[in-house]
């Protein structure tokens, strides 16, 4: 056997990006795995209760960014109680001890405290990225600890969380030798900023390239941070209120002529529409651009954006676009790559909506589509169809009938065949999501066709407890399923046990599983967390029998056994 | 809210439920129209266990703070897929248009400085003037048409889309609040004369 250098083993490794191919290469002899671990400095884990900190940096001694994920998916859509867990703390202070290099921090779905961001603003020195989607538990005092104390931050990137506005001046907690900013979102925040602050620290970065406004910055104040930083490459509004003939709208004109490298446009979080011209000169060279906090832009003034925007590759909007604005957007964004068309009124029902029609139309326009979320009223076997052979290549589909059981609406058929047809045609599917009339036989499809499928949703759909066999049985490569008000019992979950070790997670609510059923999982399988989530009685253990449907179930593979910050109404069995 | 009276009305709360079959077939009916032998739950049986289930804990609270409409449709919980903080973002069935104010500047003769007030808060004319009074701490007289405000020495007027000026509360209320430009409550011998004015 040739003598291979570690440093040598290092370095090739230092090729390989991707946490799998890290994963595969550790597995091939105890001298690949050693030198695998310790030049691992990227850890990702998918579910944070899978393994413990400890453990993480034992085997991984000197890792600089960590990505770490808490909630199921589907605590999204308020289907997880509030305090389930997912607590970043632990993690934070495993991680002070052994960790001084850490970077990067990326966190999804976890509760973050303030304690928690104190702590990591003064553990790491080296510290640059701090990115948090979807999490809650923190306010802006947290935020000014890590803008007081990031000597060398380059990132804060907050999406979509549920942060309490203290109305602290935490922007102003930058100090003035931060120079080091390179992306700055903070677009979910509902409360004022101080202005100034805000613009000094633009003016002071000149590294800054991506930067989201929240609802408190008015177009006044956006002119001036335009000029400061023409350099910006993604830009969130804030608020877009003018008079479109005043100074204020002419100076902001001005600016974004100047801003010669945007490519991502988004917030618009308060709109007068009139005042969109101004961005005109942008949107030729846009590749991305979120709308589906704009409400305020409709109608003309949207199809007349959209017309503009040639280059697009990334397009969220609202469903009130239509037919025919999707039309439009057939028409003119040739290199569209992903489309997430959000429903505007969920709950209403009258105003314009998108259809199967609309669906059909971007397939036939956009080629290179790839990745789709998709919320509509209505859809048939027919449209699905013919979009499974205009867009072979998806890789995500995600397709929200409103009305959860509805078929086909011209044949009244389940709509089956329909998604068949697109897990048959696309053969690199890793992500789909199932709405509308659905039998068993849509998984049978599955089955025998998504062989790249990795994660699957399923709500109110199938007939028995085949449907969920086909799938665990099927889909080799499956590693996250949850279901919920669909007829999947005992049989269905305890016919293929030894699927859940090689999956990251299952999640079943309001389906037929028992409590005897979860039970046995189990006892079969001790390296699983079967956790039953019941709100509304904490004496689960004593007061329930075996033949009792079981409302909400998480099971998880896990190194750790049961953890133990599960809350009264999470029993582990 | 509309919401509301619709809840009242049978006939409108049957056609928003969320059932299998065709819209206009008969409830009991529920039969899928395929004719597929189904074992699941029919939504409407779904709908009620969600509902019930979710009487107590926190899961309630979170229903509460994330579901914008009220029930008088049948709603799933966590249904359709939208995360919390999207759904929280909006308010549903309101334009620009209708979720902007109107705000309209509001001078009284002889006081230092103006207010502004916003019309769209306001369900009819009694809210605004008591309102005014309040804002001014004054009291209007009773109105009528033949002899405007009696019985005090104030009149509230506005200036309307003409340019004129107008005594409040001669034309409908939503005729009003889209013509009214500014407000100005007069004193003194200029309100008596506006309204005495032969």
């Amino acid at each position: 056997m040739t003598y291979f250098p570690e440093e040598v083993l290092e370095h090739v490794f230092d090729f390989l990006s991707s946490h799998r191919d890290r994963n595969a290469v550790s597995q091939v002899c105890k001298s690949w795995f050693r030198v695998e671990r310790w030049s691992r400095h990227r850890v990702f884990i998918g579910n944070c209760y899978a393994i413990s900190p400890e453990r993480v940096i034992a085997r991984f001694p000197r890792v600089r960014a960590l990505t770490l994920k808490g909630k199921p998916h589907f605590a999204d859509f308020s289907l997880v109680p509030h305090d389930w867990g997912g607590f970043v703390y632990p993690w934070i202070v495993a991680m002070a001890k052994s960790y001084p290099d850490l970077e990067e921090l990326r966190l999804k779905r976890m509760v973050v405290s303030d304690e928690s961001l104190e702590l990591l603003s003064r553990s790491f020195p080296n510290f640059q990225s701090l990115v948090l989607v979807s999490c809650e538990g923190f306010s802006t005092d947290g935020l000014a600890s890590i803008a007081a104390n990031c000597r060398v931050l380059r990132e804060l990137d907050l999406q979509e969380n549920e942060v309490e506005d203290r109305r602290g001046h935490w922007l102003g907690c930058f100090p003035d030798s931060c120079t080091s900013l390179v992306s700055l979102n903070f677009a979910c925040l509902k409360g004022e900023v101080n202005l100034g602050a805000l613009e000094r620290l633009v003016a002071r970065c000149p590294n800054l390239r991506s930067l989201r406004l929240n609802r408190a910055v008015p177009l006044e104040a956006l002119h001036k941070i335009l000029t400061r930083a023409p350099q910006l490459v993604d830009i969130g509004i804030g608020s877009y209120v003018h008079e479109s003939n005043s100074e204020a709208y002419v100076k902001l004109c001005n600016a974004v002529l100047n801003c010669k490298s945007v490519q991502s446009l988004s917030g618009f979080l308060e709109v007068a529409p009139c005042c969109l011209p101004a961005f005109y000169p942008i949107c030729l060279n846009l590749t991305s651009l979120n709308l589906s906090y704009a409400p305020g832009i409709q109608g003309n003034e949207l199809i007349n954006l959209i017309r503009h925007c040639r280059k697009l590759q990334r397009l969220w909007i609202l469903d009130y676009i239509g037919d025919k604005g999707l039309e439009v957007v057939a028409s003119t964004c040739k290199e569209l790559q992903e489309l997430r068309v959000f429903p505007y009124d969920p709950y209403g029902g009258g105003n314009a909506t998108v259809t199967e029609e609309g669906l059909v139309a971007i397939s036939m326009g956009c080629p290179k589509l790839h990745s789709l979320l998709y919320f509509c009223r209505q859809m048939t076997n027919a449209a699905l169809i013919n979009v499974a052979k205009n867009c072979p290549n998806f890789t995500r589909f995600r397709l929200c009938i409103l009305d959860p059981t509805k078929p086909d609406h011209v044949t009244l058929q389940p709509l089956d065949e329909g998604f068949g047809a697109i897990v048959q045609s696309c053969k690199g599917l890793r992500r789909l999501s199932l709405s509308g009339l659905l039998t068993d036989q849509v998984f049978l499809y599955i089955g025998m066709y998504a062989e790249r499928l990795e994660m699957l949703s399923i709500a109110f759909a199938g007939e028995s407890d085949k449907g969920m066999l086909y799938v665990l049985n099927g889909c080799k490569n499956l590693r996250k399923l949850e279901i919920r008000d669909s007829p999947f019992g005992d049989i269905a979950l305890l016919t293929n046990v030894g699927k859940y070790e090689t999956m990251r997670s299952l999640w079943m609510s309001s389906c037929d599983v028992t409590l005897g059923g979860c039970k046995a999982l189990a006892k079969k399988m001790p390296r699983l967390n079967v956790e039953i989530i019941n709100e509304k009685d904490q004496m689960m253990e004593n007061s329930h029998d075996d033949g009792e449907k079981v409302e909400k179930m998480f099971v998880y593979r896990t190194l750790c056994g049961p953890r133990r910050d599960a809350p009264d109404f999470v029993w582990t069995l | 809210m509309e919401r509301t009276v619709t809840y009242e009305n049978d006939l409108n709360l049957k056609a928003t439920e969320l059932r299998l079959g065709l819209p206009g077939t008969d409830d009991s009916d529920k039969q899928t129209p395929s004719g597929v032998r189904s074992n699941k739950r029919t939504l409407s049986e779904t709908t009620e266990e969600c509902r019930s289930k979710s009487n107590s804990g926190t899961s309630d609270a979170r229903n509460d703070d994330t579901e914008t409409a009220p029930a008088a449709k049948a709603q799933v919980v966590g249904w359709p897929p939208i995360r919390s903080y999207r759904k929280n973002s909006f308010q549903p069935k309101k334009t620009e248009a209708e979720a902007a104010g109107i705000y309209v500047k509001v001078s009284m003769d002889g006081a230092p400085y103006l207010r502004k007030i916003d019309l769209k808060s306001y369900k009819g004319y009694p809210e605004l003037l008591k309102a005014l009074e309040n804002m001014f701490k004054f009291t209007i007289g009773q109105y009528s048409e033949r002899e405007g405000y009696n019985g005090s020495d104030y009149a509230p007027t506005y200036e309307d889309k003409d340019g004129d000026w107008m005594l409040v509360g001669d034309v409908p209320w939503e005729m009003f609040i889209s013509s009214c430009k500014r407000l100005r409550i007069m004193k003194g011998s200029e309100a008596r004369g506006l309204g005495s004015y032969v």
